[in-house]
């Protein structure tokens, strides 16, 4: 009997401490992401100074002649999440609204399982239908249009996005109180009134949590980008021209046979780096804004 | 101020036109985004369904777009999914488990939390550089299935924790008390009561999490997955393609006949990811019923 109990207890101890390295594995991941993008960043700052890197307007690194300025992709980058945060956000504000002032209860259940689909098609489908659907309808409107560009990705990001944008600011809304509506109402609004002048302001962190969030979707998308976008970075605001993305250039670097160690291949984790700090500052400022509305 | 009844009347009618207004506006811009998505599908149909055929999905890739199959991509998927399933699965549940169950709410916990809503966030090419260094470079994998996989496993346990530990809290208090009132240690509550309970909703979340995986191509090519591969993996160390790969492969090609092959692969991946999808509402309805007890 008491060999019983000690044995529980063994089990018992075995099993907590495998779960906690479970738990622990989440923590090294995130140090391996660290690390690994530090370790070669480092290597590769030691061939180029950081001031090139950060003011140089060519980005030519797999050339003769090499410049490693990262300016042309990140105009690339916020070229294209610009377009797809201009498409998103009205959809996604007047969805949003509509679903949580307007809808009843069984509308609400229909379209926002339809819309969360737009979230769960996969990035090459969208790729496709932005290089081989869009950009053809969009060159007989405008006839100057590039078969790549900023334009066609980005229209097509910014559908994909809806959904978050939506999802996210119809909870925010939702969790407004009901007596600041019934105040608004008291007072004679209309239901356009309360919800642009009452719901939509008291639940503007959250909001701007769900857009943050929407942006850095689009900053680190890489499949619509790599296919549609072009792979030419380019320092312009022209969205009607092939431009290249950060995450566009570390999948045409990694399609190529680039060997290890080289600066070449360096270049890819500096760029990633790059990356990696913008859409984790975007990922920190969206989840304090939304801790905010949460216990405000 | 005082307003004449003609005025207010008037006041009335404009209110009433803005509000309709908004609702129409608002109906159009859902019609047009539902609708886009309605466009994507239908063009991807007219595209590829011609190319769909069981010669399509028994062939192997080509040079000839008109012999051109996804064999060896569909079949590097499945292996893929079961494998990232193997390592990500029972991790991401323990990882669940252990923040729910076990960890103590204090600062310690605070970070793991706050780290997985941030590894949730990082874009899937970052875990592709993260694979690349570590699995294939240190760990010496090379471009193997197995490396794939591993790299998949980090990128969808963030997700599986989260939602396995929305599932874990669905379970009641109570049944957790009266289980450890008839003297079951932690474990053996977890185990046979919590876990059992809760199982269809962590299955449903990691189902979708896995669906998530499985339409996933950049960090499968950051860590130099092969796009041309005419033969089966043989083991878990063996070259693998995957459909996300291959379709954006096709895609990459001028000619018209890959862009076909294209859509028709977009539409078995679409399909797969259809019936994922399926099995896990279905799953969730279930659970539904079972709690209602």
């Amino acid at each position: 009997m008491l060999q019983r109990v000690k044995k529980g207890r063994a089990t018992e101890r075995i099993v907590q401490s495998a779960l906690f390295l479970c738990g622990v594995l989440s923590i090294f991941t995130t140090l391996g992401i660290v690390a690994v993008l530090l370790f070669e960043t480092v290597a590769f700052f030691r061939e180029v100074s950081l001031l090139e890197f950060l003011t140089d307007t060519q980005w030519t690194p797999l050339f003769e002649d090499k410049h490693f300025g990262i300016l042309p992709l990140i105009s690339g980058t916020l070229l294209t999440a610009s377009v797809a945060i201009l498409v998103a956000m009205p959809v996604g504000l007047v969805s949003a609204i509509y679903l949580s002032e307007y809808a009843s209860n069984a509308v609400r259940r229909v379209i926002k399982p339809l819309l969360e689909i737009l979230a769960g098609i996969p990035t090459v489908v969208y790729g496709y239908f932005a290089l081989l659907f869009v950009t053809p309808l969009l060159q007989s409107m405008i006839p100057s249009l590039s078969g790549f560009n900023a334009l066609a990705p980005g229209i097509v990001m910014g559908i994909m996005i809806i959904p978050m944008v939506s999802s996210l600011s119809e909870d925010a809304m939702y969790a407004v109180p009901q007596s600041l509506r019934e105040a608004a109402y008291a007072l004679g609004s209309s239901k356009l009134q309360v919800a642009l002048r009452v719901v939509v302001p008291a639940a503007v962190s959250g909001i701007a949590a769900s857009l943050l969030l929407a942006v850095s979707r689009a900053v680190g998308e890489t499949m619509i980008l790599a296919i549609a976008a072009g792979q030419q970075p380019r320092l312009t605001l022209n969205p009607l021209v092939p431009i290249e993305t950060m995450t566009a250039y570390i999948v045409q670097v990694s399609l190529g046979d680039t060997p290890t160690g080289t600066i070449e291949y360096r270049t890819i984790f500096a760029v990633g780096m790059m990356l990696f700090l913008s859409t984790l500052m975007l990922n920190l400022v969206s989840q304090w804004l939304r801790e905010r509305f949460r216990t405000a | 101020m005082r307003i004449e009844a003609a005025q207010l009347r008037k006041m009335l009618a404009v209110r009433r036109a803005t509000d309709l207004a908004f609702r129409i506006a608002a109906v159009a811009t859902l019609v047009v985004a539902l609708g886009s998505l309605a466009v994507l599908l239908v063009d991807t149909w007219m595209d590829g369904a011609g190319t769909l055929s069981w010669a399509f999905l028994t062939s192997f890739p080509s040079r000839k777009p008109e012999f051109a199959g996804i064999l060896s991509p569909l079949v590097g998927t499945v292996y893929l999914i079961l494998l990232t399933a193997v390592f990500a699965f029972p991790i991401g549940v323990g990882a669940a488990v252990y923040l729910e169950e076990y960890a103590a709410k204090g600062w310690f916990s605070r970070i793991i939390e706050v780290n997985i809503a941030n590894l949730a966030g990082v874009p899937s090419i970052i875990y592709g550089l993260l694979g690349l260094e570590l699995f294939v470079r240190l760990l010496a994998l090379e471009r193997s299935l197995l490396a794939g996989a591993l790299t998949m496993a980090l990128l969808v346990m963030p997700i599986i924790i989260i939602s396995a530990r929305e599932a874990l809290r669905t379970v009641p208090r109570s049944i957790r008390e009266a289980s450890c009132a008839l003297g079951a240690s932690q474990w053996e509550t977890i185990w046979h009561q919590v876990l059992p309970l809760a199982f269809p909703g962590i299955l449903t979340g990691s189902i979708l999490a896995f669906s998530r995986a499985i339409g996933e191509a950049a960090p499968l090519i950051t860590i130099g997955a092969l796009t041309y591969i005419a033969f089966l993996p043989d083991g878990f160390l063996a070259p693998f393609t995957a459909l996300p790969i291959q379709i954006f492969n096709w895609i990459s090609r001028p000619q018209k006949a890959f862009h076909a092959n294209a859509a028709a692969a977009i539409l078995v991946l679409l399909i797969v990811l259809l019936l994922m999808n399926a099995l896990a509402v279905y799953l969730r309805q279930r659970y539904q019923k079972r709690l209602q007890l």
